[in-house]
């Protein structure tokens, strides 16, 4: 490309035009390759990853059964005023839809989700269903002949507020609140409170769990640090091997060191520090989790807490020695404020990993470890409760969303490192 | 780098070669609840199938969760499993949504060996429409010998005594039979545990009562869970199913004893998934699986009671170890005096209010 | 590290409290792995050292759960699946990783934070709501229980690491070498594979290590989405120690652990070659 300079030494207007176009295209052109070369993971994150999440937040408001299975009743019911007991035409309509839903076997949708909201509704549906073929009009008195809790006016308010598309029960549900047929919120009874105990639970073991792993981490990674290399390696292998030992293989040797007839107990035992009859209970309770959780989360402390001390010079704390400091002092205000960063890196990684854990809590922590994350399991597989496990997943979601916000507002995200 | 290239392709093509080997002879996926259980339908029921048909039986154990997967298959439109072993409540729950196949029960299952019909030779009022029962089976409690050398506990109520007979326990962590038997050890008499379970204040006597073990209790979720905790000496009384306890003191050897007293019973058996992939072939299974002979052949590996009269006779010995199988029946006189039949219904329709309020109480 | 010189006698007290405690954490570090070995021998079928075992009695111990272990179909169906399901999410976790690290280095990217959170997010999420998620979605789509699901769900699961492996191999990447390069009339493609993807092969293979890694131990998304025919190992453990417990578990835990060993190895050879070169270089 030649290039013309005119008298003063200046790029001519054109040429400096010719020039910045040409900068712009190339420049131009390197996005469009660097987001052509990003493009391929972006687009499979967002339909492998985002949409199943974005799919289980549109599921937790989703409500969808009782309008899709009792059409008839639920359109009949959105003039009904809910001050008196409904009218024929609503009760026809009940009884066309039961007609329908016994025909096509799937009734018993509508009747899971309403016993959801009020015990008792899955046999009131499903008896008067299977009646329903001897029925003959008038319905209302037909029906209530069939099952009194027809005249029950809570009953039609429950099928009246769950006939809408959407709700917010889940959520209502998952802060331990419940709504009244009259439609007002308020927390459930404090021995049935679950949820928010358990949210709280998970919060303060976790934090317990990170507060153990920087305890035992930080002066493991300081003599590994301050170890020479070769050494330091060696001893590496004690940490690296844990980490890539299978999370199942880790728990479940916990369960052989920890039973009451468990290594740790016999040991104890043997020792005479306790009596056979007086065996620990290490397990199956919250100290199980902590103890399994911190094992298994140990070296993502060690890990970049040990990478960022390897850069701190340790001719600081002899500088600091020399100088006057006493080794308190020269590990308080010099060493520790440089090894922070490694810190808050082990922390968010230990405290989010921990926050979400399911697998050794189910397997070792009895009733009183178990996390939000096992409620979350249960509802998928035990009680069915879809919607549900949609709510609480959205909440510990959003939680750890807040928490990962507030971390990289205030330390950012470039800190976290592997190995 | 040339060669790592050709080498991954070569992996690449072998292992799909692999995975279509796999795939092509004709299989069917039974899911059932896994270890003793799994193999005792293996050997009376699966392995006869395949050498009389060709077709191969893959064992998934998922019963545990069988409602939640056949739900979420039907939703999914997408149908893997093809017979399912699930309990009679959640068996008349799938029927009731639409997700499990109806069955013609004269046509779709073979006569009793006596020539009874399949309506008169199950269980009565088992046969509901999509459920075809196989067994009868209990939870109930037994203990390990050795933790009570004088004086063994014989009822629930001792089993609720954390003083006469220390130790932990271990029940399911689940409502249902818990709360039964806390009833029972409250006073209750056996036939009016579900008129006291249906009010407020019954509940809430239950759950007082289990407040008294309740830091002594150690909760499993799964079968095999309790004979290994009794086995550990982790736990002095659990509840479990009476044919896992069996497989323990007659197979390993493991010094437990039952306690047959409120024995909680009910019918577990097959349902055909709606969208079953290979649906012929599983109501080939369901039919060869029901028969006289194959309900009674099954007793022969574990210890629950046959659901059809007509294979009650044919109870015989144990394959490995020749012990009798019928005193070890729940459904044997001897040890039916005291027996409490689950209400499928009551837990049908309360069964998810209480077990929320279970879970409230655990967490307490 | 040793003591000073000049330490007094607290300070050489507070020292050896210190490498005792070092040695305490260590051996909590180590020891649930060293026990699974010799229990793994158990001649009983349960968890626990037996009387026998302590008393070194040959009796007490044998190799019957190895033996379990090599004639059941279902644990080789699941080595089978773990292998299939691993090999194939970790080739697409690195190929896609790879791709958007180079991209990620450059500085004319548009919206760098916001890619790379995105990007990084399925190492971020809990598993479990990753889980309920993609169970729901999945079976709606109709890929849940085959091998199709379980290889995205892993692949999302391990490009994380791919990309954080890779960009950090790129920041200390002169790009000024494929200018170079391209100088002296190198196609990009040429570019790439002579010059670029050997000086970021370590960073390549660690992120596809970790993604192996995570695929062949990964439980939880597997446990919701996978069915019988795609069984792998860590879901036949979870079934093994919650549904029918044997020491045949502690056989493939030893198992496992000698590979990972290997694989341990295998990053530490990397990891001091990548050294080796970077040291050339700069």
């Amino acid at each position: 490309m030649a290039i013309t300079v005119d008298a003063s030494g200046d790029l001519s207007p054109e040429e400096q035009k010719r020039l910045k176009a040409d900068l712009h295209r190339s420049l131009f052109r390197n996005k469009v390759r660097a987001c052509l070369l990003v493009a391929p993971l972006v687009v499979f994150i967002l339909v492998t990853f985002v949409a199943p999440i974005g799919n289980m937040l549109i599921r937790s408001v989703e409500d969808p059964q009782v309008n899709e299975y009792m059409p008839l009743t639920s359109e009949a019911l959105q003039d009904w005023d809910g001050q008196e007991l409904p009218d024929e035409t609503i009760f026809a309509a009940l009884a066309q839809d039961l007609i329908a839903g016994r025909e096509s076997k799937e009734i018993g949708k509508a009747a899971t989700r309403l016993n959801y909201e009020s015990s008792g509704m899955r046999s009131l549906i499903m008896g008067s269903a299977r009646k329903i073929s001897r029925i003959e009009p008038p319905y209302k008195e037909a029906l209530i002949e069939a099952d009194k809790d027809w005249a029950d006016i809570d009953n039609w308010k429950i099928i009246k507020r769950l006939s809408s598309s959407y709700t917010s029960s889940y959520y209502v549900a998952a802060l331990d609140m419940e709504t009244s047929p009259d439609g007002e919120v308020s927390f459930v009874p404090e021995n049935q409170q679950i949820y928010l105990k358990l949210f709280w639970r998970t919060l303060w073991m976790s934090m317990l769990i990170t507060a153990m792993t920087v305890l035992l981490g930080y002066p493991v990674s300081y003599f590994l640090a301050s170890l020479p290399v070769k050494k330091a390696n060696v001893l590496m292998i004690l940490v690296l091997l844990p980490f890539w030992t299978s999370l199942l293989v880790r728990t479940s040797s916990w369960i052989a060191m920890l039973q009451s007839q468990g290594i740790l107990n016999d040991l104890l035992v043997w020792m005479g520090i306790i009596a056979d009859e007086q065996r620990l209970q290490m397990i199956y309770n919250a100290l199980g989790t902590v103890i399994a959780m911190t094992h298994i989360l140990l070296p993502f402390m060690i890990l970049p807490l040990y990478s960022v001390m390897k850069t701190v010079p340790p001719s600081y704390l002899r500088a600091a020695r020399s100088l006057g400091a006493n080794p308190w002092t020269a590990f308080w205000q010099v060493y520790l404020p440089q090894t922070i960063p490694g810190i808050s890196a082990g922390a968010i990684l230990v405290f989010i990993l921990a926050i979400g854990y399911y697998i050794t809590p189910a397997l070792v922590g009895g009733q009183s470890g178990q996390f939000i994350g096992n409620l979350i399991a249960y509802h998928m597989q035990g009680s069915l409760n879809w919607g549900m496990a949609a709510a609480l997943g959205v909440m510990l979601l959003v939680l750890v969303m807040g928490i990962y916000g507030l971390y990289s507002r205030f330390v950012g995200v470039n800190n976290v490192k592997l190995g | 780098m040339k060669n790592s290239l050709k080498l991954s392709t070569a992996i690449i093509l072998g292992s799909v070669a692999v995975a279509t080997v796999a795939q092509a002879a004709e299989s069917i996926t039974v899911v059932s609840w896994g270890g003793a259980y799994t193999a005792s339908q293996r050997g009376a029921y699966s392995d006869p199938f395949t050498a009389k048909t060709g077709i191969t039986v893959l064992d998934e154990d998922k019963s545990g969760n069988a409602l939640a997967g056949m739900r979420a298959q039907a939703e999914a439109g997408n149908g893997t499993w093809d017979i399912v072993d699930i309990l009679e409540g959640d068996a008349l729950t799938a029927c009731d949504e639409g997700i499990a196949q109806e069955i013609d029960y004269n046509n779709d299952l073979e006569q009793g060996a006596d020539g009874t019909a399949p309506l008169d030779d199950f269980v009565a009022g088992s046969l509901t429409g999509c459920f075809v029962p196989t067994i009868v089976y209990a939870t109930l409690f037994a203990y390990n010998n050795t933790a009570f050398p004088d004086g063994a506990p014989q009822t629930i109520s001792d089993v609720f005594d954390l003083e006469k007979f220390p130790g932990k326990r271990s029940l399911e962590k689940i409502p249902a039979a818990n709360l039964e038997w806390a009833l029972v050890a409250d006073g209750v008499p056996y036939d009016e545990v579900y008129e006291v379970l249906d009010t407020p204040e019954g509940v809430d006597r239950a759950f007082a009562k289990l407040d008294t073990i309740k830091d002594s209790v150690i909760w499993w979720e799964a079968g095999a869970q309790p004979p290994q905790l009794l086995a550990d000496g982790e736990v002095t009384i659990a509840s479990a199913y009476n044919g896992r306890i069996f497989n323990a003191q007659v197979v390993e050897n493991q010094p437990f004893t039952i306690i047959w007293d409120g024995q909680m019973f009910e019918l577990d058996g097959w349902v055909v998934p709606k969208n079953a992939p290979n649906k012929k072939a599983a109501m080939d299974y369901l039919r060869f699986s029901t028969d006289t002979q194959r309900l009674a052949d099954q007793a022969k590996y574990i210890s629950y009671g046959p659901a059809r009269k007509s294979s009650a006779p044919l109870i015989s010995t144990h394959i490995s170890t020749g012990v009798d199988m019928n005193p070890h029946m729940p459904t044997n006189p001897a040890n039916f005096k005291t027996p409490i039949k689950k209400d499928a219904a009551f837990w049908a329709d309360n069964g998810d209010d209480l077990k929320e309020r279970f879970n409230a109480w655990l967490a307490q | 590290m040793s003591v000073p010189s000049y330490a007094g006698p607290l300070e050489r007290t507070w020292y050896y409290a210190f490498r005792v405690f070092c040695a305490a954490v260590f051996i909590f570090l180590i020891a649930p792995i060293l026990v699974i070995v010799p229990l793994s021998f158990n001649a009983e079928p349960y968890f626990s050292f037996t009387q026998g075992m302590l008393t070194l009695d040959p009796d007490a111990y044998s190799t019957r759960w190895y033996e379990e272990f090599l004639t059941s179909d279902r644990w080789l169906e699941s080595i089978k699946n773990s292998v299939i399901v691993a090999f194939f999410s970790t080739f697409l976790a690195a190929s896609l990783g790879t791709l958007a690290a180079l991209g990620l280095s450059r500085s004319e990217l548009p919206y760098k934070g916001l890619i790379m959170g995105l990007l990084i997010s399925p190492m971020i999420v809990p598993l479990i709501i990753a889980a309920a998620g993609m169970f729901f979605f999945y079976s709606s789509l109709g890929i849940s229980q085959s091998y199709v699901g379980l290889i995205l769900a892993h692949t999302a699961l391990g490009t994380p690491f791919v990309v954080i492996t890779v960009t950090a191999t790129l920041s200390g990447f002169d790009h000024n070498l494929v200018k170079a390069a391209a100088n002296l009339g190198a196609t990009p493609t040429y570019t790439f594979f002579k010059i670029t993807m050997p000086l970021i092969m370590t960073g390549v293979i660690s992120g596809a290590l970790f993604a192996l890694m995570t695929s062949f131990d990964e439980v939880i998304v597997a446990i919701f989405i996978a069915g019988v025919e795609q069984r792998t190992i860590p879901m036949q453990m979870w079934s093994g120690i919650r549904e029918q417990i044997s020491p045949t578990i502690l056989a493939v835990a030893t198992i496992l652990i000698t590979f990972s060993v290997i694989m341990l190895a295998t990053v530490e050879i990397l990891r001091r070659r990548s050294d080796r070169i970077r040291g050339i270089i700069s």
